[in-house]
């Protein structure tokens, strides 16, 4: 894999004298090898791994373990897995409605739930399959949702866009409205005097909803233990960021809130900065921080978009094989000696299996009844007495 | 088949959902559904002008050629008409739009590349970038500044992607551009905004992609809400929104952008806001809907007069007779009274329906206004056909909203009252 080339986003509109992000997944270098690999040990992140505004950047020395490592390549190969999974169910025309695949991205939903703790909370737009199953969720349980069974996580009644647990708050599907939510759940946890924040995720094309800038005010404003992070993947749909963005700095947006960019295909990076934010709104208390993970989807924007007519064939195939956060991370674990090629294989094996067998329990849930149609729409015991059904005379009594 | 998991559920066609009759075929009863899916009662339907004469010659189209003042022509020789599908249709009209107004702009989410449903496909390559472009993602800041270019009597047309992502536009839709003319005293309209929006379901859109949101926005005077049925109404009803001195939401009933095909006039013509189309005339039974629903209604009066095998054991043979009057409202703000109403007075039995759900949908107002107009002449209570009070949740959007079985039986309701 030494043939991974280095190699750097066009960015646009840079002034001179400043330094691009690096999204290399797999330039972080390790100086001492670990005798003990039940020992945690120190690497170091390339130099350009993170940029700041208004704020000191992340440490580059990163402490790590073999232990964290190998469950990061796991999790995300299995992701990946998951949502090849939705993609074919879809193609097969099992799953309907609108699905969303966040392949390219793996390292930002596992790298950010290895840097938050169990009580922090999540909140982000419709490309949330990983997340849900990071945050508590399980893989039956998101294909059962977008196959639309009993066995999904939201009974079968939402479908691909609206996932939750109890510390993630969905999957949402109207672009940038989960952006004030996240500002409202981190003020729940201040006032409650909780140590955790809230981490909102958005993407770079949602980044201009004016309802973001409503958050962004009020979380500083009222100096909120809310993360705030954009998922820059280059394009909101067809409209890459240059076209939608007047910005495109989208960690320099929150006026007096500072912000970090990060690496967002090499894990390693992701994990650190996620520290440092967590730290920043948790442990010293200095409210809302700006993060912008530049990374890539290699899929079209939804199972309609085929995802090559406004990017060259070359730019996703450039992506793939050269910044790929997966092949990334398995580089490390190999180079470093923390597993061998064969070994890693099985973990490939067993997350196929893993998700393989997902498929099937989803595909044997049933759909939901029609029972099912009247419930969740009141609080049970406050309905009103009866709603109406779709046949003559059909009401559906309470 | 889509009444596996819930089919047992319709009462009313209990017994058929016994016996091997699909509901597929239900729905197109005079023939078999083509093979390509889409919406079986739009393939088999008679509403759409398949000949050009028929076509040239629809009722109360205006020419832009031609005088409206000189007294109307019957000729309609020299005019070519095309075969368009409704996405084909909506695309030129813009065209024309953009081609014989130099203020005008096209703009939106995506645009550019020819938007979701390909409507301005080709358009930011012919007429230019500067006046056919994308958008950031911003539907409230789409709509104010349509209603700030609108505001110095520019044309400005605007794309909301789903009709479901109009409502962060709301507060610029009802309490700006509705009102901008009477705050101002008449010293400022956007008569030239047009907000263009995909909007009903598509069989499998879930909560965010299937909503028909018209009636929101009922209350909202000072604009006018236009929902056509297929391309050639889709091309002269958009022109006149486009045309018309009042701000208008045109929502385009998305299954009907590929699947119904007409033969669209090439030329720049409109069809009037504000009037209904009463597309087929009857005695005993007004028929009121709306954008898709329309295809479902005609199917079911098919059904009512030859019902299919499987239904015949439901439909009483006394009501089989029965003159059905159709309507197509086409404008929802302002709606067509005077059509509607002498129409009931006609009939003295009125069936509404809509995709939106029952309560406060459209169908509330008119029912309201048809009741004190026509009350004396009722011989049965308004019935509506609506989608049920709740969200358009994934896997039940093929019960939720309203088919041809639900109508007829609100037909066979009404008739018998
Ligand atoms: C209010 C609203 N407007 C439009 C859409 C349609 N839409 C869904 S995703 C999307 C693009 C969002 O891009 P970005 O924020 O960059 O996220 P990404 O898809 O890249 O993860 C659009 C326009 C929507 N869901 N909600
Ligand atoms: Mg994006």
């Amino acid at each position: 894999m030494a043939s991974l080339a280095r190699l750097r986003l066009p960015h646009a509109r840079l002034p001179l004298g400043v330094r691009a992000i690096q999204t290399t997944a797999d330039t972080t270098q390790l100086h001492t090898p670990p005798s003990d690999h039940s020992q945690p040990f120190t690497v170091k992140l390339h130099e350009d791994s993170f940029r700041s505004h208004q704020c000191e950047k992340p440490e580059l020395e990163v402490e790590v373990s073999k232990d964290q490592l190998l469950t990061m390549y796991r999790q995300m190969q299995t992701m990946r897995r998951m949502e090849m999974a939705a993609d074919s169910l879809y193609k097969a025309k099992m799953i309907r409605g609108f699905c969303h695949l966040a392949i390219g991205q793996e390292a930002v939903s596992v790298g950010l739930e290895h840097g938050i703790e169990r009580n922090d909370r999540v909140i982000t737009a419709y490309r949330c399959h990983p997340f849900a199953v990071m945050r508590g969720g399980t893989i039956p349980g998101v294909l059962g949702e977008l196959l639309g069974r009993q066995n999904g996580m939201s009974k079968g009644k939402g479908g691909s866009m609206h996932i939750f647990t109890p510390t993630f708050f969905g999957g949402n599907g109207i672009v940038g409205a989960q952006v004030p939510l996240g500002a409202g759940i981190a003020f729940a946890q201040k006032y409650s005097g909780e140590k955790s924040a809230t981490f909102a995720l958005y993407g770079d094309g949602a980044s201009n909803q004016g309802q973001v800038f409503e958050a962004f005010n009020m979380a500083k404003l009222w100096d909120l233990p809310c993360v705030f992070i954009c998922e820059n993947n280059k394009y909101g749909m067809g409209t890459s960021a240059e076209r939608s963005s007047s910005n495109t700095e989208y960690f320099t947006r929150g006026d007096k809130i500072p912000g970090i960019q990060v690496n967002g295909m090499d894990i390693i990076a992701v994990l650190q900065s996620v520290r440092y934010a967590r730290k920043w709104a948790v442990e010293d208390q200095k409210g809302p921080l700006i993060m912008e993970f530049v990374t890539y989807r290699y899929g079209g924007h939804s199972m309609s978009d085929p995802g090559t007519t406004y990017r060259t064939r070359e730019e996703v195939q450039r992506m793939r094989s050269t910044q790929d956060p997966i092949r990334g991370l398995q580089r490390y674990i190999e180079d470093w000696g923390l597993a061998t090629e064969q070994e890693l294989k099985q973990h490939d094996k067993e997350a196929k299996a893993e998700v393989d067998a997902a498929v099937e329990e989803a595909k044997a849930s049933p759909f939901p009844t029609d029972e099912h149609l009247w419930t969740n729409i009141y609080q049970k015991g406050t309905e009103p007495p009866f709603m109406r059904g779709r046949e003559r005379e059909e009401l559906h009594y309470y | 088949m889509y009444t596996t998991h819930l089919g047992h559920s319709c009462r009313f066609l209990r017994a058929s959902c016994l016996n091997p009759i699909s509901r597929r075929s239900a729905t197109s009863a005079a023939e078999a559904p083509p093979a390509g899916g889409h919406l079986p009662s739009v393939a088999t339907s008679n509403l759409l002008q398949v000949m050009r004469d028929a076509a040239l010659r629809t009722p109360g189209i205006t020419w832009a050629d031609e005088d409206p003042s000189s007294p109307a022509r019957n000729i309609v020789g020299g005019r070519e008409t095309r075969k368009m599908n409704t996405y084909q249709a909506v695309r030129d009209a813009m065209s024309i739009a953009l081609l014989k107004d130099d203020n005008a702009v096209v703009f939106g989410e995506d645009v550019a590349f020819g938007g979701v449903f390909r409507c301005t496909m080709g358009l930011a390559e012919e007429f230019g970038k500067e006046r056919v472009f994308n958008t950031p993602l911003t539907e409230q800041g789409i709509v104010g500044f349509g209603i700030g270019m609108a505001m110095l009597g520019h044309t400005a047309i605007a794309e909301i992607q789903f009709a479901d992502y109009i409502f962060p536009a709301f507060d610029q839709i009802v309490n700006e551009a509705a009102k901008i003319r009477y705050r101002s005293g008449g010293q400022y309209n956007v008569g030239g905004l047009t907000i263009r929006t995909p909007t009903m379901s598509v069989g499998h859109g879930g909560l965010y992609h299937s909503q028909s949101p018209e009636a929101f926005f009922m209350g909202a005077s000072g604009l006018k809400i236009v929902i056509p049925r297929s391309p050639l109404q889709a091309k002269g009803l958009l022109l006149a929104s486009i045309r018309d001195p009042n701000p208008v939401i045109f929502m385009e009933p998305k299954i009907l952008y590929r699947s119904a095909v007409e033969q669209v006039p090439i030329d720049d013509f409109e069809l009037p806001l504000g009037k209904a189309q009463v597309l087929q005339s009857g005695s005993d039974l007004t028929v009121l809907t709306w954008g898709t629903p329309v295809y479902h209604s005609e199917s079911a009066i098919h059904m009512l007069s030859s019902p299919p095998p499987g239904l015949e054991q439901h439909i009483p043979n006394s009501l089989r007779g029965a003159k059905i009057e159709l309507i197509d409202l086409r404008s929802i703000l302002p709606w067509d009274v005077e059509t509607v109403t002498e129409s009931v007075n006609r009939t003295g039995r009125l069936v509404i329906v809509h995709e939106a759900g029952m309560t406060a949908g459209a169908g509330a107002e008119i029912a309201a206004e048809v009741q004190r107009r026509c009350f004396l002449k009722l011989n049965a209570p308004v019935k509506r056909v609506t989608a049920w009070d709740i969200p358009a949740a994934l896997h039940y959007e093929k019960f939720l909203v309203p088919d041809s079985i639900r109508v007829v039986d609100a037909m066979i309701e009404t008739l018998s009252y």
